[in-house]
């Protein structure tokens, strides 16, 4: 790119409209993607105002802001991080599998196909996992506390429908899948090769030369995946108001009745029914989502940017 | 300096040592596969195991010969490695159990009312049985048409400014937020669309054009990431003979440039169509729903979408439920039939007219 700008210190030659209107567009085209970004922020901002300012007794649930969306925001994170520790070991494997497992020639497809699964609408794996996955998880959960109910994780009594943040973990980890595996399969593709052929080349099975070649070097990237499929898993909607329950309630207790809804679903399952000051309310519980989605999307860039200044050359 | 021979250990002859390891035959894990499929299947069928389980006693079967029988013969380090293989390759299938899992029950259920008559008459006036999704086909044609409109201009522009005319920290930051932005929760974009639209028309507002405005947020970064890897892979040179020709950097850019990269492009646009169509959360917010036609995204009024007219269905059955839920999997089916095929067709168009300069 640097060979057709003219080197500096030369006249200028003479700038065709055209170039200039052309160039023009392109830019303000681009500026349009920051000024969008900024709106983002901007409208949600002046439209939950209203009810930052509002007094607390006018909001719902009549306590105040704070404690609407904290439970909420409790729920979110809680399903995102059971999500995360299911969907990160599975993605790795799999990235592995199609990188340096699965014969050359199918490895392609083969990335196709988890690729595929990201393609299936949010709302097809809600009724999935109502139909299917729910009462699976029902049985399982009895299991769970009958045999593991000391973890406050499992703690019970298990809900007899699956309608459960067991459940909507699952999916979420299913979903957010895609992403990671395909970051990861990316950043391990990008092992040198040399370092790879000189572990074999000293005796070192395939794992072997996978641990101290592969993993080292992809794992800030897969780091940065698993932060992205973070962002994925806390702003999913549409499978968590399908499928959980909620009731409202704080507990860390996954296969229970009492379940902590997220904001995303609970945005959803209100808004269509809201008026007045409980329409700002959503907006700032949404106002909250995207700040700490953008925080967690940001982070995991800011890895991958800085990664790749390192270590794109050798 | 003098260099010491080793001293062998007088037990063991030279002429024993063996000069390679110990090695399996190339059908040993398949072999104990095939035990551990053979006990598992076995017990399922005497005991009544759940298959689930059955499938995992046969794995762990498997791992369990595969690596006393590799330790054995070939040593602790090949055996470790043989256990991850089929760990690794276990976490490939077990991504697949899902991906059949939903295709099946779409498949199953949707079926029951995927006629003809689901795609040619709307909910107007239909209480039970009959109807269809015409509105909210045409409804979601509508609103990810205007999205596209929306979309693709300014992602195919600021792909052309990231990669013919963007220098310095402009064009960083406006890389660095469109990766950030393909991380933005769609029920935001909706609620952006609807905090943005609230100013003009008032509190409850919900049109399609809304609806549009949501979507394209979701899809710009995704036309722009793409077409912009698209337009780096196009040759220097070709920039450069038509700027020794003495043609404008417009022109070069639209004659010679888009045209080269054209069918990665438009592969790249099929792909963020198939992101955005079956979208939910934001059409459920700012577009709303109807059970009639309604063709006109400017107006203040509801807009049936597939994936909205599928959640209603399904979350808010009338009575009797059952014709609800067949139309809810109907509307599933189509949606996944549509998805699936424009990621292939997207990716059949990457494949065929790709560059062949690589």
């Amino acid at each position: 790119m640097t060979s057709i700008t003219p080197p500096a210190g030369r006249a200028k030659a003479y700038k065709r409209p055209g170039d200039r209107i052309f160039s023009a567009t392109a830019t303000g085209a681009g500026i349009t993607i920051l000024v969008v970004l900024a709106g983002v922020a901007g409208f949600l901002l002046y439209e939950a105002l209203p009810a930052l300012r509002a007094d607390s007794a006018d909001l719902p649930g009549g306590e105040g802001l704070a404690s609407y969306v904290l439970p909420l925001a409790f729920g979110t994170l809680l399903s995102a991080a059971v999500a995360l520790a299911i969907a990160t070991p599975l993605a790795v494997g799999i990235a592995l599998f199609i990188s340096h497992y699965a014969p050359r020639r199918l490895a392609q497809s083969l990335g196709y196909i988890v690729d595929l699964l990201a393609a299936v609408p949010s709302i097809i794996f809600g009724l999935w996992g109502l139909t299917v996955l729910a009462p699976r998880t029902a049985e399982l959960s009895v299991w769970l506390a009958e045999n593991l109910g000391f973890i406050p994780l499992f703690a019970g009594p298990p809900s007899a429908t699956g309608r459960t943040m067991l459940t909507i973990s699952v999916v979420l980890a299913v979903m957010i899948l895609p992403i990671i595996t395909a970051v990861s399969r990316e950043v391990f593709l990008q092992t040198p090769r040399l370092h790879e052929e000189a572990s074999l080349a000293l005796g070192a099975t395939r794992w072997e030369m996978i641990r101290m070649s592969v993993l080292p070097f992809g794992k800030s990237g897969v780091i940065s995946a698993a932060m992205l499929g973070l962002g994925r898993a806390l702003g999913e909607t549409m499978a968590v108001a399908i499928i959980l329950s909620p009731s409202g309630g704080v507990t860390f207790n996954l296969i229970g009745q009492g379940n902590p809804s997220t904001i995303a679903a609970n945005i959803a399952l209100q808004f269509p029914e809201s008026t007045g000051v409980a329409v700002n309310t959503l907006i700032a519980s949404g106002l909250a989502l995207f700040l700490v989605t953008l925080a967690v999307n940001i982070a995991a860039r800011w890895i991958v940017s800085r990664r790749s200044e390192f270590s794109g050359a050798n | 300096m003098t260099i010491t021979a080793p001293q062998r250990e007088s037990s063991v002859p030279l002429s024993g040592m063996p000069l390679v390891h110990g090695t399996l035959p190339g059908w040993a894990p398949w072999a104990t596969l095939a035990a551990g499929a053979a006990l598992g299947a076995a017990l399922a069928v005497a005991s009544g195991l759940h298959i689930a389980l059955a499938i995992l006693l046969a794995l762990l079967v498997h791992s369990v010969a595969i690596y006393a029988w590799s330790r054995s013969v070939e040593g602790a380090r090949r055996a470790t490695d043989r256990i991850v293989t089929t760990i690794v390759s276990g976490a490939f299938l077990l991504a697949l159990v899902p991906l059949v899992s939903v295709i099946m029950t779409v498949l199953q259920k949707g079926l029951v009312r995927f006629d003809a008559e689901f795609f040619t008459f709307s909910m107007r006036g239909i209480v039970g049985e009959g109807g269809g999704a015409y509105h909210a086909i045409l409804g979601t044609l509508i609103i990810t048409g205007l999205a596209a409109a929306i979309s693709i201009p300014i992602g195919l522009m600021s792909a052309i400014y990231l990669v013919e005319y963007g220098r310095g920290r402009l064009a960083k930051s406006v890389t660095f937020f469109v990766d950030v932005m393909t991380g933005i929760p769609s029920i935001v974009a909706g609620l952006f669309a609807y905090a943005l639209f609230v100013l003009v028309f008032g509190p409850g507002v919900r049109m399609g054009l809304a609806g549009a405005v949501a979507l394209s947020v979701l899809m710009t970064p995704v036309v722009v990431r793409s077409t912009e890897e698209m337009l780096k892979l196009v040759p220097h040179e070709l920039r450069e003979a038509s700027y020794a020709l003495g043609i404008p950097k417009w022109r070069t850019v639209t004659k010679i440039v888009l045209p080269t990269a054209v069918a990665g492009i438009a592969s790249g646009v099929t792909l963020a169509i198939a992101r955005v169509i079956g979208e939910t959360a934001p059409l459920l917010i700012v577009a709303g729903t109807t059970t009639a036609v309604n063709l006109n995204p400017f107006d203040d009024s509801r807009m049936a979408t597939l994936p909205v007219f599928s959640y209603y269905s399904y979350a808010l059955p009338g009575v009797p439920r059952e014709p609800y839920l067949d139309r809810a999997w109907a509307a599933a089916l189509t949606l996944i039939l549509v998805v699936m095929a424009l990621n292939l067709v997207g990716r059949v168009i990457a494949r065929l007219f790709a560059p062949k300069s690589r």
